[in-house]
C-alpha cells in the first residue's frame, strides 16, 4: 500500500509514492537521490543517518515518513545557503575532521543543531551533543574541534584549497 | 570507458601508471585503494612532487581491474611504503622521459631545462617553453620503467611533507556521492541475503510465496530477496518464512581460552637466541603471566554494500574490497565465469581496518544480478555484519620470563595461540555466499599467518623464544584486522615487560631501555617520557603506563604513554592522556599523519577497554551498537603526538603501528594507579573491581 506523501526537504516541496511506514532514509535516498544521510544500523544507535527535521537532529532510519508532516527536513546537502557551505562544514574541512567520512553527516547535522541552540558550547557540551553519534575511525578529537572551530568564528574561517579530483566521482 | 590494456602483474610499463591527457590533467593508475585513511592524498602527493606538477592536477584512478595495475590487497601500512616507493619511481621515469622530449624540441640538453608546474623551459632563455601536455599531444610513453631516472632529493621536495588537505573530503562533507553506498545504477534494484541465524546452519523449510513484494532467489542455502524499491527489499527479507537447522559448536564463552589452548597446534619457533631452558632454570626469579584476548569485530560505521551489473556475459561489480583482482579471481570461480568476463571496481565504502563483509556482499550481489537478470545493490543489515563479518581472532599469549640477582632479564619465553589472521578469497569457497550454496565449511587457511606479528620483541635478551602454537580453524569466522596479531602480542609483551620491571623494582622506562640499542628505539621512547612528564608525581589512584614497540620489527617505532585514572568503587579506568612518539621514516603528510596516528590510538583504546564478540553455544550474540559498545565521545581522552620525522629514512607505514601500544599502555598505568594487573581484554570496570577486591583479600 502506498500513498501520495508531501514532505519539505532542503526548502522544497516534494511529493513521494511510499508506503506509509517508510523510513524517511529510504525516501531521502531512493526517492530524492540525496547523498548525505547514510544507513548505517537501521536501529537509531549510531547517527550516520540523522537530518535536521525541525531545530532537532533527529535518525532518519527509523521515523516513518508519515510522521514528518508539515516539519521541514534539512539534509547535509541542505545545510549551507546556495553554493555556500554551512559554518560547520567549513569547520570540519579546516579541521580535516575524518577519516572514512562515513559518520561525517550525522556529526555535521548535529552539530549545526547543537550551534543553533547554542552557539558558544563548552568542551563538555560539545562532547555530550555528539556522544550518541558514533566514529569508528577515531576521528573523535578532530571532530570536537571542528565544532569548536564552527562555534568561534564560523565566517572567518579560511577554507582549504580544494584539490585534487578523485576519480570515484559517481 | 574502454578497458586499458595492462602489460603482467609487475606493471613495468609507463603507461599502466601515468596519463598525461591533453588538457594538462594527469592520471594516476594506482592498484591500491583508499580505505578511508588519506592514502589517496599522500599517493598523490608523491607523483605529484616527482613530475614537478601542482597537486590539483593529479587525478588518481584506482582499485579497477579493467584499469589500473594489479598491486594485492591494501593492507598492512604497506601502501606509502611499497606502492608509494612504486608510484614515485613511475613519476621520476615520466618526467625524466619528458625531458627527454623537451631537449629534442627546445633543441638543447635536458640539464639545460627546469620544470615548474607541469611547464618546462630552458634556464637560460625562459621564453622557450613547452608544457607536458604539449610534449605528449595526448599520446602514450610507450617507454618501460627502467629505474634509470633520477630521484629528487627529499631536501628538495615542496609537496612531500606538507599538510596538503585531504582530496576526498570536499565531496563527502557536501554530501555528494562518494560511498559504494551513494552508487545508482538504471534500473537497480535492491537485494537481501536471508541469513542463517547461525554459522553452519541448514535450510529446512522456504515458503517461496511469503514475500510477495519480492522476487526470490534461492541456490542452495543460499536465500535471498529482490525488489524494485529497498524497504520492500528489507521488508521481505523480514517477511519470508524460512526455518534453519542449527548446531550447537561453539565453546562456553567461560572456557574459550582453555578450549583454544587444547586444541590441535602446529608449532614453529618464530624467533629465538640463547638456551632459554637452562636461562630460565638458572634465573633468581621465574615469572610467568598469560594474557588473553577476545575475539573482536572491524565494527565498520557502515555496513557492507555491493553494486553488481551483468551485462550479456560481462559481470561488473563495484564494492570496497581490499583487493580487486584476488576478489575477480574468487568470484569468476564461484560464477564458473572466465577472468575477462569480470570487472572488479573499488569504490570507497566507510573504514574498513581489514577484512571485513565487503568480498560477501559483492558475491551477494553478483549472484543476485544474475538471478534477476538486472543491476542489484545489496545493503548488508546491522546485525549482518557484526554476526558474518570475519573477526579479529581471540588469542592466547603465555610468557615465561627470568631474572638474575640484579634484576637482569636473562630469559624470555612467548607461547602464542591462534589462528590465521588471513583467510582472505583466493578462491569461490572463502565466500559466504558459496558456503551457503554448497553447504560446505569454509577451507582451512592455506597458510597460518598474522598472529605471529610483533611477537618476537626487540628487546636485546641474552636467551629468548617465541613459538606460536597455530590453531588449524577457529571458532569464529576469522580475519585480518587492523595490524593483525600486533596488537595481542604487543599487549602481552609489554604489559610482561612491566611485570618483570616491577619484580625487578626497576623504573619501567629505564628497564627497557636497558635491552635497546637502536638509537630510533631510544628516541621514540625518551620523547614519549619527556612529553608526559614521565615520574612526576600524580594524584592519587592515577597513573601512568608506557608501551613500545617496533611493528613487525622492522617498520615504524612508536613509544606510547597512558595516563588513567581509576575509580576504585566503580572499577571505571578513565583514560585523561594518551602521548604518543612516532617515527615512521619519511613524513609524507604530516596532519594525514596524526589522523592516522590519532584514530589507531582511540580505536585502540576502544578495543582494549570495551570490545567482546559474544556468542552462546551457536550464535554470535553482539549484534549491534549496544551488545558491541566501542568509545564515544564523553570516553576520548587527549592525545597528544610527537612525529619524528627523519627524510633521510624510507617511508614506512602509519596506519597501523599506532594501534599496537594503546592496550599494555592503560593495562601498566592501571598497575602504577591501584596495583592490579589486568591481563584480559578488555578491561572492563568490572574486571577491575574484582581484580581490587581480590587485593584486599
Amino acid at each position: 500500500m502506498t500513498n501520495r506523501i508531501t514532505i519539505t526537504v532542503n526548502g522544497q516541496p516534494h511529493t513521494v509514492q511510499a508506503a506509509p511506514d517508510t523510513p524517511l532514509l529510504y525516501v531521502l535516498r531512493n526517492e530524492l537521490g540525496l547523498n548525505g544521510p547514510q544507513f548505517g544500523c537501521g536501529l537509531e544507535q549510531c547517527g550516520a543517518c540523522k537530518v535536521l527535521l525541525g531545530a532537532e537532529a533527529r535518525p532518519a532510519c527509523r521515523l516513518p515518513v508519515s510522521e514528518v508532516g508539515q516539519t521541514p527536513i534539512i539534509t547535509l546537502e541542505g545545510l549551507g545557503e546556495g553554493d555556500e557551505l554551512h559554518p560547520v562544514q567549513q569547520a570540519f574541512l579546516q579541521a580535516q575532521a575524518a577519516q572514512c567520512g562515513f559518520c561525517s553527516n550525522g556529526m555535521m547535522i548535529e552539530a549545526a543543531a547543537l550551534l543553533q541552540q547554542n552557539p558558544h558550547p563548552t568542551d563538555d557540551e560539545i562532547r555530550a551533543a555528539l556522544d550518541h553519534n558514533l566514529c569508528r575511525c577515531g576521528a573523535h578529537l578532530r571532530i570536537l574541534r571542528a565544532v569548536k572551530l564552527a562555534s568561534e568564528d564560523p565566517k572567518g574561517l579560511p577554507l582549504p584549497p580544494r584539490v585534487v579530483e578523485h576519480e570515484g566521482d559517481l | 570507458m574502454p578497458n586499458k590494456t595492462l602489460s603482467d602483474s609487475a606493471p613495468r610499463q609507463l603507461d599502466d601508471w601515468i596519463v598525461i591527457e591533453p588538457d594538462g590533467r594527469i592520471l594516476i593508475f594506482s592498484g591500491k585503494v583508499e580505505l578511508g585513511t588519506g592514502v589517496s592524498t599522500a599517493l598523490a602527493q608523491i607523483a605529484a612532487e616527482e613530475l614537478d606538477v601542482p597537486l590539483e592536477s593529479i587525478r588518481l584512478v584506482m582499485g579497477d581491474t579493467g584499469r589500473t595495475p594489479d598491486e594485492g590487497h591494501t593492507t598492512g601500512s604497506k601502501t606509502l611504503q611499497i606502492a608509494g616507493a612504486a608510484l614515485r619511481h613511475a613519476a621520476a621515469e615520466a618526467r625524466f622521459a619528458l625531458l627527454e622530449m623537451a631537449s629534442a624540441q627546445l633543441d638543447c640538453e635536458p640539464n639545460e631545462l627546469i620544470v615548474q608546474a607541469g611547464v618546462i623551459s630552458v634556464r637560460r632563455d625562459p621564453a622557450r617553453t613547452i608544457t607536458y601536455a604539449e610534449l605528449m599531444g595526448g599520446e602514450r610513453f610507450n617507454r618501460s620503467i627502467t629505474g634509470i631516472a633520477p630521484l629528487k632529493l627529499p631536501e628538495s621536495y615542496q609537496i612531500v611533507g606538507q599538510s596538503a588537505p585531504r582530496v576526498d573530503l570536499p565531496r563527502k562533507f557536501a554530501g555528494l556521492p562518494s560511498f559504494v553506498q551513494d552508487l545508482r545504477l538504471p534500473g537497480m534494484w535492491h537485494g537481501r541475503v536471508v541469513r542463517p541465524p547461525s554459522p553452519g546452519a541448514t535450510l529446512t523449510s522456504l515458503d517461496e510465496n511469503s514475500a510477495p513484494e519480492a522476487q526470490v532467489v534461492r541456490l542452495g542455502n543460499f536465500v535471498g530477496v529482490v525488489a524494485e524499491r529497498e524497504e520492500l527489499a528489507i521488508r521481505a527479507a523480514q517477511q519470508l518464512k524460512v526455518t534453519w537447522q542449527e548446531t550447537a559448536h561453539l565453546p562456553p564463552r567461560s572456557s574459550l581460552f582453555d578450549d583454544l589452548r587444547r586444541q590441535p597446534t602446529t608449532d614453529e619457533v618464530v624467533a629465538g637466541r640463547g638456551e632459554v631452558e637452562i636461562a630460565l632454570q638458572s634465573s633468581r626469579t621465574r615469572l610467568k603471566a598469560t594474557y588473553t584476548y577476545p575475539f573482536q569485530a572491524h565494527a565498520s560505521l557502515g555496513p557492507s554494500c555491493a553494486v553488481a551489473d551483468f551485462r550479456g556475459d560481462q559481470l561488473t561489480v563495484w564494492c570496497s574490497s581490499q583487493g580487486v583482482y584476488a576478489l575477480r579471481g574468487a568470484l569468476a570461480d564461484l560464477l564458473k565465469l572466465p577472468l575477462e568476463q569480470v570487472r572488479v571496481i573499488h569504490v570507497e565504502g566507510a573504514g574498513c581496518y581489514g577484512h571485513n563483509g565487503f568480498d560477501d556482499a559483492a558475491a551477494d550481489a553478483a549472484l543476485l544480478a544474475r538471478a534477476v537478470k538486472r543491476p542489484v545493490r545489496v545493503q548488508w543489515s546491522r546485525a549482518d555484519e557484526f554476526i558474518w563479518e570475519p573477526k579479529a581472532p581471540a588469542m592466547v599469549m603465555e610468557l615465561h620470563g627470568g631474572l638474575d640477582e640484579q634484576g637482569n632479564v636473562v630469559a624470555w619465553d612467548d607461547h602464542v595461540w591462534s589462528p590465521s589472521h588471513t583467510t582472505r578469497p583466493r578462491s569461490g569457497r572463502e565466500l559466504l555466499a558459496s558456503q551457503l550454496m554448497s553447504g560446505e565449511a569454509a577451507p582451512a587457511p592455506r597458510f597460518f599467518g598474522g598472529g605471529d606479528r610483533n611477537a618476537p620483541t626487540n628487546y636485546n635478551f641474552p636467551a629468548s623464544r617465541v613459538t606460536m602454537h597455530w590453531l588449524a580453524r577457529s571458532p569464529l569466522r576469522s580475519s585480518a584486522m587492523r595490524g593483525l596479531g600486533a596488537a595481542q602480542n604487543t599487549f602481552a609483551n609489554e604489559s610482561f615487560m612491566d611485570e618483570l620491571a616491577a619484580a625487578a623494582r626497576a623504573d619501567p622506562l629505564e628497564f627497557r631501555l636497558r635491552y635497546l640499542s637502536d638509537p630510533r628505539a631510544v628516541e621514540v621512547l625518551w620523547a614519549a617520557a619527556q612529553a608526559a612528564g614521565w615520574g612526576a608525581p600524580l594524584a592519587t589512584d592515577e597513573g601512568r603506563g608506557l608501551a613500545f614497540a617496533q611493528y613487525e620489527n622492522h617498520g615504524a617505532y612508536v613509544a606510547t604513554i597512558a595516563h588513567v585514572a581509576v575509580d576504585r568503587s566503580s572499577g571505571v579506568v578513565r583514560v585523561r592522556r594518551l602521548i604518543i612518539a612516532h617515527d615512521c621514516g619519511l613524513i609524507i603528510n604530516p596532519d594525514g599523519l596524526r589522523n592516522q596516528i590519532e584514530g589507531n590510538a582511540l580505536q585502540a583504546l576502544s578495543r582494549t577497554l570495551k570490545e567482546e564478540v559474544t556468542f552462546d553455544s551457536s550464535r554470535i550474540t553482539s549484534v549491534d551498537w549496544e551488545t558491541y559498545p566501542i568509545l564515544k565521545f564523553s570516553e576520548v581522552p587527549d592525545v597528544e603526538i610527537i612525529l619524528i620525522n627523519r627524510p633521510e629514512q624510507p617511508a614506512v607505514g602509519g596506519g597501523e603501528p599506532a594501534t599496537v601500544t594503546p592496550g599494555a599502555a592503560v593495562a601498566n598505568a592501571i598497575f602504577a594507579a591501584v596495583g592490579v594487573r589486568l591481563r584480559d581484554v578488555p578491561i572492563t570496570p568490572e574486571k577491575v573491581r574484582r581484580a581490587l577486591e581480590a587485593l584486599k583479600r
